[in-house]
């Protein structure tokens, strides 16, 4: 038994020594956390790596002294009890001792600490809302502002189709940040508290509603940087991952003039062109699956009842403008967001027509005399 | 202080004489027997620890690969809130509170608990609130879903209608608890044998009482927190709502205040189990009783000051941060003491293995493991990283699973042959041991490098360079979780086994205390006539 226990011990050190192995490589070696690329996330690492080899040291010496009396005084090898039970000095030393390692190990958390603190002279400054379960990224002095949804497909998610590497951490619009720069992170929430976190830029924040939280980052290497929501939002917690792409300073003014207000603007215009209903109907089923069937269910029965059906709801089988408006204003207290500042007219007249026409919902509309498509104008006319 | 009056006791003894257990349902139903409690407390305990058990494997079969396996997410939050709420209320604290029923009159030399029949509503009040809270997996919009610590405003505007209740049957735990806890603080202060001063009692008794007032103290805090959760859903407050001027921060302080001494109830009486197991086995008294006390008493006092370093991640100023920083890493210094007082126990001891020893050992290296990830959670950049990731769930579990849970397991193979006169197999006591040992370890050892490798906790799907560990821990889980059904098999056996009653009275060679002065089984009545504390222990000591 004792040559388990022994064993037993040399598995435990040994993997926890393993941990030191690889610090720069994140995800190919998972037994570490990242070194990262951000003055912040490197002083977190060295401050942890103190911390375990404090704790090793501490291990070593406990775990030797009670090893070595669990080898060395067994009744079955004839040791008799000494019977001492008290010695004061002993006592202080051991807690003098640790108290001095605490206050050592203080010192450099106070300095990392005051550091993560400090979001003075910022190049720029990013607000990041939290929403049911998507992350809003707002630009505030360059006018850029887009939500960024998980682009995972479903079909990956529910195993019928093979996942890609990317799988759970990408988005269809990543943030865009210029490296060698410091940008203050405005972290808020517009319903439930959510966390940004991405572990290579030593940032988890929380975001919570009412709060506008502080945090930076100081990207050193180009490339791209992944993380998910880290505080439990509701049903899909695992599925708004964040995306930071760090470019070059040059790209990084390339990327804010394609994406600033008149640009966009006029790209919107462009989407309000009515669409043939067939178009709108075979674009709606997979928008509809991306942005809705994680509370609406593919099949449109929802889980209510917290999530109602779709498929001869009321709403959807009653007035294509009362469908509309709930879409476009949400429902306040419920998971049912505003979608009028998330998605573009195209986008919410395909998803709103497919909800209409399918599970049977087109026969309803029509014996109540409601349209099934509408389209993007008819969205703008209520979006005001 | 202690004395008892004579006349009072000869009197009572005239009542109690061969007065047994009455028979049926009833005996269980309207007990006032502190014996028959524990006995309730525990086996409700070990009923919920099959319950929350399974829902552990639900969670881990769901985690065994990425993409969905077996479960919408919508269920997977029910089962990780479950299995969360159940480990914590209706598994650890029921169990502490059965281990101090039956052992703390036994200890200290008392007839009964001193208020017997409240003791008996405070044991049924639990059966309810748990059937209550089970019966919400079956309500229309489902369980609980927003994880154990229940946020705001994730639990309150969008908590599903099932929350209402949750509430209600946190509320009920709550007042057993609470009235428990009144229970042992009256019975230890009032009811000791002549001669048990308290710088005489076993640590068990000392770690319950302080217990007692951690809870006295924070029960009716989650009952606060709770209560306002039931106003903001239905009574239009807005204590945790942004929108209404409200603040969704302030539950998180209401609730870590509660949840922080929450974590020092469910190990404080475990440290006290352990430390009147290892002098046991090593024929050695505790070398540092009164360090112990005191380190006792000291954690509870900081651990009042520490409920913010759940929360350094929510923006608190960095004046709070340092604050909370400091104080939480001066909790490894009693607790530094504790693990250096057990292995000086150890040091030029005659040491034996039986399994409750096993146990303890086990719990003293695996604790150590869960406080040194403590230790680095508390240095708050560092916590940046770490918080809510699966770093975190490996941390409490190997404090709560191989701390708590393998202290109450030693409890039960060190009393069983006390409580039910049988001895239980050596061989298969060794079997659990090594089995829970090694799916504990190989369940949440690799969660710590899940977590810095980025992983989030409470998450149904996951990227896929996260999938070797997750299977590892899996496959711990089941051998973890199926090795407790050999737990499950000794303790029966010994319960309701037709076996001679072979356990002495003094079951083990080194045992010293009160209760081995008893036979084996216990008798229904014991101590009817205050035994002479000073006299015994001197008895005990000559064991030595």
């Amino acid at each position: 038994m004792r040559l388990i226990f022994t064993r037993l011990f040399l598995l435990i050190s040994g993997l926890l020594l393993m941990t030191d192995a690889n610090a720069a490589s994140p995800y190919l070696n998972n037994l570490n956390m990242p070194y990262g690329v951000s003055p912040l996330s490197h002083q977190i690492y060295w401050l942890h790596m103190a911390g375990f080899y404090v704790c090793c040291v501490i291990g070593v010496l406990v775990f030797g002294v009670l090893i070595y009396s669990l080898i060395k005084f067994r009744k079955s090898k004839g040791a008799q009890a000494v019977h001492f039970h008290e010695h004061l000095g002993i006592e202080i030393i051991w807690t003098v001792i640790p108290f001095l390692i605490l206050v050592a190990l203080a010192v450099p958390a106070t300095i990392v600490l005051a550091h993560i603190h400090n979001t003075d002279n910022s190049g720029l400054t990013v607000k990041i809302t939290g929403y049911q379960w998507k992350w809003k990224y707002e630009y505030l002095d360059q006018g850029v502002s887009f939500f960024s949804n998980l682009s995972t497909p479903q079909d990956q998610i529910s195993g019928d189709a093979p996942k890609d590497a990317n799988f759970l951490l990408e988005v269809d619009h990543p943030m865009v940040v210029p490296v060698d720069t410091k940008v203050r992170l405005l972290v808020t929430a517009d319903d439930v508290i959510h966390a940004w976190w991405v572990p290579e830029l030593g940032v988890k924040q929380d975001a919570i509603p009412g709060y506008i939280n502080e945090n930076w980052i100081y990207v050193t290497k180009p490339g791209t940087y992944r993380g998910q929501c880290g505080e439990l939002c509701g049903v899909n917690h695992a599925f708004m991952p964040i995306v930071v792409k760090a470019v070059s300073k040059a790209d990084f003014a390339k990327w804010v003039a394609a994406h600033q207000g008149g640009a966009v603007a006029a790209a919107q215009q462009a989407l309000l062109k009515p669409q043939p209903a067939a178009d709108l109907l075979k674009a709606g089923e997979p928008l509809y699956i991306k942005n809705c069937a994680m509370c609406h269910q593919p099949n449109g029965q929802g889980l209510p009842p917290t999530f109602p059906a779709l498929q001869g709801s009321h709403i959807v089988t009653g007035p294509a403008v009362g469908q509309i408006n709930m879409v476009l204003k949400g429902v306040p207290g419920t998971a049912m967001q505003a979608f009028g500042d998330q998605l573009d007219a195209r986008t919410l007249a395909a998803i709103i027509s497919y909800t209409r026409n399918a599970w049977g919902n087109d026969a309803l509309n029509k014996k109540n005399g409601n349209a099934i498509i509408v389209q993007p104008t008819d969205i703008e006319a209520q979006n005001k | 202080m202690t004395d008892i009056s004579t006349t009072v006791d000869h009197a009572h003894e005239q009542d109690a004489h061969d007065h047994g257990p009455p028979k049926g349902i009833t005996r269980w139903l309207f007990t006032t027997n502190h014996k028959d409690i524990g006995t309730l407390y525990l086996s409700f305990s070990f009923l919920m620890l099959f319950v929350g058990g399974f829902m552990a494997l639900i969670i881990r079969t769901e985690l065994f690969e990425p993409g969905k396996v077996l479960l919408n997410p919508q269920f997977f939050n029910q089962m990780t809130t479950m299995h969360g709420l159940i480990m914590v209320f209706g598994v650890i604290m029921p169990a502490m509170a059965g281990l101090a029923n039956w052992m703390i009159p036994m200890m200290i030399g008392a007839p009964d608990m001193a208020l017997p029949r409240l003791n008996n509503w405070s044991f049924w009040l639990l059966p309810f609130a748990f059937a209550m809270l089970s019966s919400t997996l079956f309500m229309s919009g489902g369980a609980p879903a927003f994880g154990w610590t229940f946020y705001a405003p994730l639990s309150t505007t969008y908590g599903p209608p099932s929350t209402d209740f949750f509430i209600f049957s946190i509320h009920m735990m709550g007042a057993s608890s609470i009235l428990a806890a009144l229970n042992i603080v009256v019975t230890i202060f009032n009811m000791r044998a002549p001669g048990m001063k308290m710088m005489n009692m076993p640590i068990f008794v000392w770690g319950w009482l302080t217990t007692a007032f951690l809870l006295l103290a924070v029960m009716p805090v989650l009952a606060g927190c709770v209560t306002m959760m039931l106003m903001d859903r239905h009574f239009h407050t807005s204590f945790f709502n942004a929108a209404g001027g409200g603040d969704p921060l302030l539950f998180q302080h209401v609730f870590w205040f509660f949840g922080h001494p929450e974590v020092y109830i469910l190990i404080l009486p475990g440290f006290g189990i352990i430390s009147d197991i290892i002098p046991t086995f090593s024929r050695k008294p505790l070398f540092g009783y009164h360090a112990m006390v005191y380190a006792t008493v000291g954690i509870a006092i900081v651990g009042f000051l520490v409920w913010m370093h759940h929360m350094f991640t929510t923006g608190a100023p960095l004046a709070a941060q340092l604050f909370f920083m400091y104080v939480t890493m001066l909790v490894a210094v009693p607790t530094g003491i504790k693990v250096f007082n057990w292995v000086a126990t150890l040091y030029k001891g005659s040491i034996t293995f039986e399994t409750p020893m096993l146990f303890a050992l086990g719990f003293i290296v695996m604790f150590t493991f869960g406080g040194f990830s403590g230790l680095m959670l508390s240095l708050a950049p560092a916590d940046y990283q770490y918080r809510d990731s699966y770093f975190v769930v490996a941390h409490f579990h190997y404090v709560l699973v191989s701390g708590s849970l393998f202290t109450i397991i030693a409890a039960v193979y060190y009393w069983l042959p006390k409580w039910t006169g049988r001895m239980y197999s050596e061989k298969l006591g060794q079997w659990h041991f090594w089995l829970t040992t090694i799916g504990m370890n190989v369940t949440f050892m690799p969660m710590h490098f899940l977590g810095l490798a980025g992983m989030p906790r409470r998450i149904p799907d996951y990227a896929i360079q996260f999938t070797d560990f997750n299977q590892i821990c899996t496959v711990g889980a089941f051998i973890f979780g199926f090795s407790q059904l050999i737990f499950l098999y000794i303790v029966l056996k010994a319960c309701l086994g037709k076996g001679k009653h072979d356990a002495m009275d003094r079951v083990w060679e080194g045992a010293k205390g009160l209760e081995w002065t008893l036979p084996s089984p216990v008798p229904y009545h014991t101590f009817v006539t205050p035994p002479n504390a000073t006299t015994l222990q001197t008895e005990s000591h000559a064991v030595f």
